[in-house]
């Protein structure tokens, strides 16, 4: 077997390969090749980075070179400069928009210094369609240990001592999920992974699925044996193909291997899994909803009690977790549940990955110890706000989560903290706004998603949500009064108290948050017909300033309505009353002359 | 069993473990409103789907308020079922569901007899703080159903006596959020689809969502032309459920006060769908005994055992779902078809009249016959046999709209020929009915003996489905019986696999047969009801001096002036039909 | 594909491939390692980098010792090709030049294991890669 001395690990996460990542990989085996090099540099496709800003990224092995934004073209000199000569390609590195230099390292990145990987712990590390290299990252040895050296109450045990808490959104403690599943008895139990990743903006499962899937199946078969379940289902939606390809590769190879099937390492346990396709609805990532819809019928949620720990997939006991729980489960067997609790904080314990977007720097993935601080994560990690503008708010917990403000930036991140200042943390998707963001618009983006997503089985989240929408329409063209920002309020509290199922019971919390700490905000939409942050289409009105026009023409030529009208070198004026407000004049004009009031 | 003691508006109530709140507040007289929850308790289906949040109550130390009627009593658990919380959250929901209805209760064809406008009566809703868009669906009109779903409130309870207890399966939720709505798959509309048109949904349905087609203006424009002679038939379930509508006590019996105002209203012959009744346990019963003959004389070419074949929507049924099985039903037609064959052709010429210059109107229990009388096979040069049908329901409306005093009537008799009718023929009405009425004929036809008990009490009931074995000297006939189309499936699946062990089998497709009809006044829940008025059917034939099909006199007289014998080659013609293998109609594209 | 029988199986598969990621594993945490730059600049390659390169890589494991090898650019000093750096946890780097195989054997036996210093270090007068 060849000794590599060098590794080039090409990211083959969905959005890089978006972006020629496949191809930029194939020439980089070329050039390799090409250079009698093949005996000492590998080329490897692995997971996603999580610095999905600046993708493809190439990271360069032994010395942790991180090129960023490399196109497949960059192939040929990467081989030549840094694996022939020892010398990094400069112009791909890394350029810090804080400290306004290059990074030759990602030891030296910001946004990998905090971290911590637990669930991402391969991610980017192996070649997630080669179960080998799983194996050799100590690979099934957690299901190994579980399989044949401790009973399933055991195996129950260290997960219930680690704390780990449910991942998808709920947070609530994997351990005990899986004791009362091993207690209901029955002659055929269940194990579903939730892969039906359905937040605006977060991507974490797919990214495991598609850097590390063995991980999950052997939490599966840990999972399996510790309820007593011989069968494991995968729910993943079918917009993400990446990731069922890796699956279907890994699910094969393991089963070649023994490590699902008959006799697993000859414990006598049996485990097997198949995967079950979504259509993407939003719902389906709650348990029954999903069980439902696994089961052929309509994707609807069913009230609990029972939960599916009693009664789930076809009316037998059905453990569900989501992807990035189990990604936890191999370590927390592995390293032991001392270890993992010594991470985090008093309730919440180990890491959690979060999606970062928004008018932030370095937008990705990141793994981060609970108790980290949002100012941590935003200004260290994500590399502050872009552009240099004013952070505003931080939506967490996904559509369902609330947007926090300037005074919650050192709260540290957990469960518990998140939900006593209004938000929650979901499934782990952060946006970041910045000044330019009105919150009324925002809250209304979030509505607009609950509205679409709804199964509409339940009234308040299907009449409710839609009139939120409107109300909040309403305010933001200024024809709202006060007495209907009070029925706002009312009605997003009655829909919290009344919905059937988490999405109804949350789908308020952006207006509530944002009523909460913009209130201004409302009533400046409201009594002064006015959007401060110059974002409702009805409330701004877009005008020259006389003393900076020079009468170039550039805006009235880029007007698709023709609203602007004046002759070269004479001051231009913007008929309000036909300006559809597309910002074209604005971002046309070169001497600042158009502004938004 | 576990006992569990909780406390409901400070005061303490014991239940067993596993009653729900809303049943537990019952017990101490507490009605939970809802617009969902549904407990047909004689048959079996509780539907809960916690959808409409109308019943939300207060739990302590719970974060969020919980659906009575889904939620489960626990040891100890502290219930407030009014609140200020959650008197606005019901309040708010409920303005919620009006804010996507349409207001146009004025006119509403269920107006007055619509759970939502009570809610919002009870609950004194005066405003609707939501002004914002409201869900709009195409119109589907069928030939028997009208689908309005703009009035669609998602309580479901259609699809659950479409899917659950039919086993029709037709109309499901589809599409999400606020355009979320119950329709038949791909969102045809009912005429391209499996419905059978049983009609249950309407009965179940809290709003003007689904009705039935109403023919009420085309009767009484058919009434004012003085050129056309109007003749009615009233099925038996009828007068044994019109009474309600003018708040009569369920199970009263309204024959004679029904006739009268059927006269007042200006019908030229008001007669009896119970003639046809006897008509067809004579055509019906010797096919019976024919086939049965035959079958135990080796003849391989007979399949038994006999399906009555009354029923539109259970013809519906087999015609869609068991078309190997066609040559199994009887050929008779129904008595609302008999009756109009015979009615144009035997009546006509009594009368001197040409059929076209005639409109018979059936008055009917069932949503269903409405479809039924538009059969291509039931009309002779395009006119058709029974001209239209209309429901119980449409007929109260009309004796309203007419300004008749219904209680204050006179009873009066049916006209003659086509009134007069035997105990046999009433019990049509209710569930093992025919059957039994078969049974009486074909006994004494096949013994040559008089029956000493005309009632088999084991053909009564109101179990899904009831088997008898009835002994005609010597000879044991094996007799099932099944209502609602979900028992029906069961009893066609033993047929089809060789596993049937009867000889006949009566089928309806409506809870407790006709009396539970798709057309009936609405029992909003109440299986109780049902059962008062098979009792009062049953009182019927007992008051009745003759109970026996065959000894119908002017059934006799019918077969000796005009069609000879049962099963004469006129009767074939007239009083038979034949079934066909259906599929869902394609939609043409253009 | 052989199927894999038992836990000992696994462990023994495990420690057969392990080399396979191990390097990637080692540059994840490099605190507490051995860290041995290898200049392959041109001259470098020319005077026998490559080799020393090699050479450290297989003896380094056979010694047991948790380093990392890799290469880096020219390092400025042509004169004394090939070179090589060396920086032991928590102590600035060193830098040896004139490398042969004899001299790599000392580096390990006596500067790693040891901390002895050797003759032929380079005065640390030029920047590394990290500074710049």
């Amino acid at each position: 077997m060849a000794k590599y001395k060098m590794h080039m690990l090409v990211c083959g996460g969905t959005g890089c390969h978006a972006s020629e990542g496949q191809m930029l990989f194939e020439n980089l085996k070329k050039e390799v090749q090409d250079n009698n090099l093949e005996n000492d540099v590998q080329v490897i496709a692995t997971g996603c980075f999580g610095f999905c800003e600046k993708g493809p990224i190439v990271k360069v092995i032994p010395d942790n070179t991180f090129y960023v934004s490399v196109e497949p073209k960059d192939a040929k000199e990467i081989v030549a400069e840094h694996a022939l000569k020892g010398r990094a390609v400069k112009r791909l590195l890394y350029f810090d928009p804080v400290r306004k230099e290059q990074i030759p390292d990602s030891k030296h990145m910001g946004f990998y210094k905090k971290q911590l990987r637990i669930a991402l712990r391969n991610c980017g590390m192996i070649d997630p369609e080669n179960i080998n290299e799983y194996l050799a990252a100590d690979g099934y040895e957690a299901m190994g240990k579980v399989l044949l050296e401790m009973t399933p109450e055991e195996a129950i045990k260290e997960v219930m001592d680690s704390g780990l808490r449910g991942r998808g959104g709920g947070g609530f403690p994997t351990g005990l999920k899986w004791q009362i599943a091993s207690k209901n008895h029955a002659d055929q139990k269940y194990v579903v992974c939730n892969a039906d990743e359905g937040d605006p903006g977060a991507f974490m499962d797919r990214s495991i699925l598609e850097g590390d899937p063995h991980t999950v199946l052997e939490a599966m078969v840990i999972n399996g044996y510790a309820i007593g379940a011989t069968k494991g289902l995968i729910y993943i939606r079918a917009e993400y193909p990446l990731a069922i390809h890796r699956l279907k590769i890994a699910i094969d190879q393991a089963r070649e291997y023994g490590l699902l099937g008959t006799d697993i390492l000859g414990s006598g346990f049996d485990f097997d899994v198949e995967i079950r396709y979504g259509a993407g609805a939003f719902v389906c990532g709650e348990e029954t909803a999903l069980i439902h819809s696994m089961e052929g019928e309509r994707g609807e949620p069913t009230f609990k009690p029972p939960f599916p720990a009693q009664s789930g997939y076809l009316g037998k006991p059905t453990n569900v977790n989501n992807v990035e729980t189990y990604a936890n489960i191999p370590v927390i067997i592995t390293k032991g549940a001392k270890w993992f609790s010594s991470i985090g904080t008093e309730k919440s314990k180990g890491t959690k990955v979060f999606a970062l977007a928004g008018k932030i720097n370095n937008v990705g993935l990141i793994e981060v110890p609970m108790g980290i601080t949002l100012r941590e994560v935003i200004f260290e990690i994500g590399g502050g706000i872009q552009g240099g503008k004013k952070f505003k708010a931080v939506q967490t917990g996904g559509p369902s989560g609330g947007c926090l403000t300037e005074k919650h930036l050192d709260t540290p991140i957990d469960f518990d903290n998140l939900l006593s200042v209004g938000s929650m943390m979901g499934s782990g998707g952060m946006i970041v706004m910045d000044e330019d963001d009105c919150m009324v618009a925002v809250a209304k983006f979030y509505l607009e998603f609950t509205v679409e997503e709804s199964c509409g089985k339940c009234s308040p989240c299907r009449i409710g949500n839609k009139r939120l929408h409107e109300q909040l329409d309403i305010i933001s063209k200024g024809n709202a009064t006060e007495k209907d920002l009070d029925n706002l309020r009312n009605l997003s509290n009655v829909i919290k108290d009344t919905s059937l199922c988490g999405l109804g019971q949350t789908s308020p919390n952006p207006v509530l948050s944002t009523m909460d700490n913009f209130w201004d905000e409302y009533l400046a939409h409201v009594n002064e017909k006015r959007c401060p942050s110059g974002v409702c289409k009805d409330l701004i009105r877009y005008e020259v300033i006389a003393e900076n026009c020079v009468g170039c023409t550039a805006c009235a030529r880029n007007c698709p309505v023709n609203c602007i009208s004046g002759e070269r070198k004479q001051l231009h004026v913007i008929d309000q009353a036909l300006c559809i407000k597309c910002n074209a004049c604005l971002e046309k004009c070169k001497f600042n002359a158009i502004a938004v009031i | 069993m576990e006992l569990i003691k909780l406390t409901i508006d400070n005061r303490t109530v014991e239940v067993e473990k596993g009653t729900t709140i809303f049943i537990a507040a019952k017990q101490l007289d507490i009605t939970i409103p809802t617009l969902c929850y549904m407990n047909l308790k004689d048959l079996n289906i509780e539907h809960k789907p916690g959808g409409c949040r109308i019943c939300v109550v207060e739990v302590e130390g719970r974060r969020n308020l919980a659906p009575a009627c889904a939620t489960e009593c626990s040891e100890g658990m502290v219930v407030k079922t009014h609140s200020v919380r959650v008197l606005n959250a019901r309040r708010t929901v409920l303005e919620l569901i009006i804010s996507d209805h349409p207001f146009d209760c004025l006119i509403c064809a269920k107006s007055g007899n619509c759970d939502l406008q009570d809610m919002a009566v009870k609950l004194g809703v005066r405003d609707i703080p939501f002004k914002g868009e409201k869900s709009t669906y195409k119109p589907d009109f069928s030939p028997a159903i009208i689908r309005d779903m703009d009035k669609c409130i998602m309580c479901r309870r259609c699809e659950t006596m479409c899917n659950d207890f039919q086993t029709v399966g037709v109309l499901s939720g589809i599409h999400r959020g606020f355009e979320a709505v119950v329709a038949p798959a791909f969102e045809r509309d009912l005429d391209h689809s499996e419905c059978t048109y049983c009609g249950q949904c309407v009965a179940v349905c809290p709003t003007a969502a689904l009705t039935e087609i109403d023919h009420t203006n085309q009767l009484i424009n058919d009434l004012s032309d003085s050129s056309k002679t109007v003749v009615v038939q009233t099925a038996p379930a009828v007068r044994a459920a019109l009474g309600e509508e003018f708040g009569m006590e369920p199970g009263t019996l309204v024959t004679g006060k029904m006739v009268a105002a059927l006269r007042q209203l200006g019908f030229n012959f008001v007669f009896d769908t119970d003639f046809a009744a006897d008509l067809t346990i004579m055509e019906e019963g010797t096919e019976l005994l024919d086939r049965l003959s035959r079958h135990l004389n080796g003849d391989k070419e007979v399949r038994l055992p006999i399906l009555t074949s009354c029923c539109p929507g259970w013809v519906s049924f087999f015609e869609y779902h068991y078309p190997d099985l066609l040559d199994v039903p009887s050929t008779a037609r129904s008595p609302q078809q008999m009756f109009g064959a015979i009615a144009k052709t035997y009546f006509a010429e009594k009368q001197k009249l040409n059929r076209k210059d005639m409109i018979v109107v059936s008055i009917m229990p069932c949503v269903a016959k409405k479809y039924e009388c538009t059969r291509e096979e039931f009309a002779t040069d395009g006119n058709p046999d029974v001209d239209y049908s209309i429901s119980t329901r449409e007929l109260a409306k009309l004796i309203k709209s007419a300004n008749i005093d219904f209680k204050a009537l006179p009873d009066e008799d049916f006209d003659k020929p086509l009134g007069e009718s035997t105990g046999a023929a009433v019990i049509f009405g209710t569930t093992g009915g025919v059957i039994e009425a078969a049974t009486r004929t074909a006994y004494e036809l096949h013994t040559g003996e008089e029956l000493e008990k005309v009632d088999f009490e084991a053909l009564r009931g109101f179990e899904g489905i009831r088997s008898a074995t009835v002994n005609f000297k010597g000879l044991d006939v094996n007799i099932g019986i099944a209502h609602g189309l979900g028992n029906a499936r069961k009893l066609l699946d033993d047929v089809r696999a060789g596993k049937s062990e009867y000889h006949a089998i009566e089928i309806m497709a409506c809870p407790g047969g006709c009396i539970g009809g798709g057309g009936q006044p609405l029992h909003h829940g109440d299986t109780s009801i049902l059962k008062a008025r098979a009792k009062a059917i049953y009182a019927e034939d007992e008051g009745k001096t003759l109970r026996k099909s065959h000894l119908n006199p002017d059934i006799i007289k019918l077969y000796d002036e005009f069609l000879g014998k049962p099963g004469s080659e006129l009767a074939h013609k007239l009083l038979h039909t034949h079934y066909f293998e259906k599929k869902i109609k394609h939609i043409s594209m253009d | 594909m052989t199927k894999i029988k038992s836990l000992a199986d696994l462990k023994k598969m495990k420690s057969e491939l392990q080399s396979q990621v191990a390097l990637r594993e080692k540059s994840e945490t490099p605190e507490g390692r051995v860290l041995i730059r290898v200049g392959m600049g041109t001259s470098g390659i020319a005077s026998g980098a490559k080799q020393i390169m090699e050479f450290l890589i297989d003896e380094l494991e056979k010694r047991n010792i948790d380093a990392i090898v890799s290469q880096t650019g020219d390092m400025g000093y042509s004169y004394a090709e090939p070179t090589v750096e060396v920086t032991l946890p928590k102590q600035e780097p060193i830098v040896f030049g004139d490398v042969d195989q004899k001299k790599a054997d000392d580096i390990i036996e006596k500067y790693i294991k040891n901390g002895e210093l050797l003759d032929g270090i380079i005065p640390a007068n030029y920047e590394t890669i990290d500074k710049k």
